[in-house]
């Protein structure tokens, strides 16, 4: 225990000290939602625009901070021989990785705070509904972005390429799945592609939980459908994983 | 004590043989040098003593333990510098110590580390704002704030200019005065001769020669006679210099002829080396 606070106050010095990410990680989301939340009124699916706007980002937020910002931190630290000079110290394998994740889980509630909190105040937002029942969701959402996170981190090879990976993976799956706005009258084919997509399911539990006040265990499919994604990046993870440069 | 035993150690990647059954025993405070070119096995034998790699064969014990099953108990007891890899650039010098002396249980002292390694006017400075020099020496400070037994150095001075070469041959030797073993593994004959009690001439996947430095240079070959004769170059090899080189010019002085391009060439240690690295026969 010891262990793990020590090593999650490190992860979260090297999280606020690297600007770059800081800003791309945490500041990005909120930063699309003010944008958003300036071009679109009136109602969205029968809920006001702002807050379907909020779900969405902080939807999008979390598949940013868990998996696009924790793949990337990843590939460096790989890549530069950090994650090898690390598994030289007595540190157990596991205390790093749950080091890793508690500080992604703590800069992905932060910033969900802060994007609900300029909802409410600039565009009369509503808070969550359920607030307890938004606990699971956010566990969930970083549990399986994390997850598909430490895969894709498994099949990126260089540190130049990580970013750019990631963000082809991350964007337009936010575009899909109604991160950025409805997706009602997209064509049907990108329709099919997003209901195949994790956050779609995130989304729409979020949008359950948050606006309707919904009970968590009442999304069985879309749960199922998370931990799916969850499960089979970690699974990649299992069989490719590697805490060595590739290059050098 | 022992610290290292290394016996018949094998290893391959692919059909690639790295380690053709390596043995060599480093007893408690000693330094141990393993010299080689590029591409001979040191970094691949390093690298499994640490435990980063499994062996196809042979025996080995780090402190005691199979370096494959060491876990923690052992990493708290050896220090690592490895021969590429780059510390968080964002952190400054004493948050990297601090970092990483929190995960041993019985750290030195951070400021005390930062010291011993000559960083101490640099220790609020950020990581990537060092030179290659200084990344080196936070390297060996980051290996020695766990206080560890026993140091594994791979190539430490690479890269390194002459003056700061020196500095990091004292700060090794200040640590074995302190009774610290250290294992090291370089491609310059003279660092090894400089700090190492014994050395292991590494080729090839297998030892050439090992023994302490005096022993390696008392190996070296014998002194050579050249000349020209003839438009031919005339080569001999001889113990016996003075005698030989008397007779050749005093038969060239009788004759009235002129031994063109007389020398007599001592070999360095240099020569001893490349020598055994170029000839190289393992030893029996």
């Amino acid at each position: 225990m010891r262990l793990f606070r020590h090593e999650l106050r490190n992860q979260q010095r090297l999280f606020w000290r690297n600007r770059e990410s800081a800003v791309f990680v945490f500041v990005f989301p909120p930063l699309l939602f003010l944008l958003l939340g300036a071009v679109y009124s009136g109602e969205i699916d029968g809920f006001r625009a702002a807050d379907v706007l909020l779900v969405g980002l902080i939807g999008y937020g979390c598949a940013n901070t868990a998996f696009a910002g924790l793949a990337i931190t990843l590939v460096i630290r790989r890549e530069s021989g950090v994650l090898k000079r690390i598994r030289a110290t007595p540190l157990p394998t596991v205390t790093y990785l749950a080091a890793v994740l508690g500080s992604t889980l703590l800069v992905f509630v932060l910033q969900m705070l802060v994007t609900i909190a300029l909802g409410l105040t600039l565009y009369g937002a509503k808070g969550p509904e359920n607030w307890p029942a938004m606990v699971p969701v956010v566990l969930l959402g970083v549990a399986c972005f994390a997850g598909m996170g430490f895969g894709v981190t498994s099949l990126i090879r260089s540190s130049e390429g990580a970013s750019a990976v990631v963000n082809l993976i991350v964007l337009p799956m936010a575009f899909l799945s109604g991160s950025f706005g409805p997706t009602r009258h997209y064509p049907e084919v990108l329709r099919w592609i997003a209901d195949v997509l994790p956050l779609t399911y995130l989304i729409r539990l979020m949008k359950d939980v948050y606006l309707r006040g919904g009970s968590f265990l009442g999304h069985p499919k879309d749960i199922a459908i998370l931990v799916a994604w969850g499960l089979l990046g970690v699974l990649i993870a299992w069989r490719r994983f590697g805490w060595e440069p590739r290059e050098r | 004590m022992t610290a290292l035993e290394v016996a018949g150690l094998r290893k391959s990647y692919g059909t690639v043989e790295a380690l053709a059954g390596i043995s060599f025993t480093v007893q408690q405070g000693e330094v141990f040098g393993l010299l080689g070119p590029n591409g001979a096995g040191k970094t691949t034998t390093v690298e499994i003593l640490e435990g980063y790699r499994m062996r196809d064969g042979g025996d080995v014990t780090v402190l005691g333990v199979d370096p494959e099953h060491g876990g923690t108990a052992m990493r708290e007891r050896i220090g690592v510098v490895l021969q590429a890899s780059d510390l968080p650039a964002a952190l400054t010098v004493r948050e990297v110590h601090k970092m990483f002396a929190g995960y041993y249980t019985k750290p030195r002292d951070v400021d005390e580390v930062i010291e011993l390694v000559g960083l101490g006017e640099k220790s609020g400075s950020r990581v990537k704002t060092l030179s290659g020099g200084q990344k080196r020496r936070l390297d060996l400070g980051v290996a020695l704030v766990g206080d560890p037994e026993l140091l594994f150095l791979d190539e430490p001075t690479t890269g390194f200019d002459p003056a700061a070469r020196r500095t990091a041959w004292e700060l090794v030797r200040s640590l074995r005065e302190l009774g610290k073993t250290i294992l090291l593994t370089t491609h310059y004959l003279d660092e090894a001769q400089q700090l190492a009690d014994r050395v292991a001439v590494i080729r090839g996947g297998r030892i050439v020669k090992q023994g302490s430095p005096a022993e390696l240079i008392g190996a070296a070959p014998k002194v050579e006679i050249r000349y020209r004769e003839d438009g031919r170059e005339v080569v001999i090899e001889t113990d016996e210099p003075t005698r030989l080189l008397a007779e050749l010019t005093g038969a060239a002085a009788a004759a009235g002829r002129e031994l063109d391009s007389l020398e007599v060439v001592r070999p360095s240690l240099e020569d001893v080396y490349l020598d055994l690295i170029d000839n190289g026969v393992a030893e029996s």
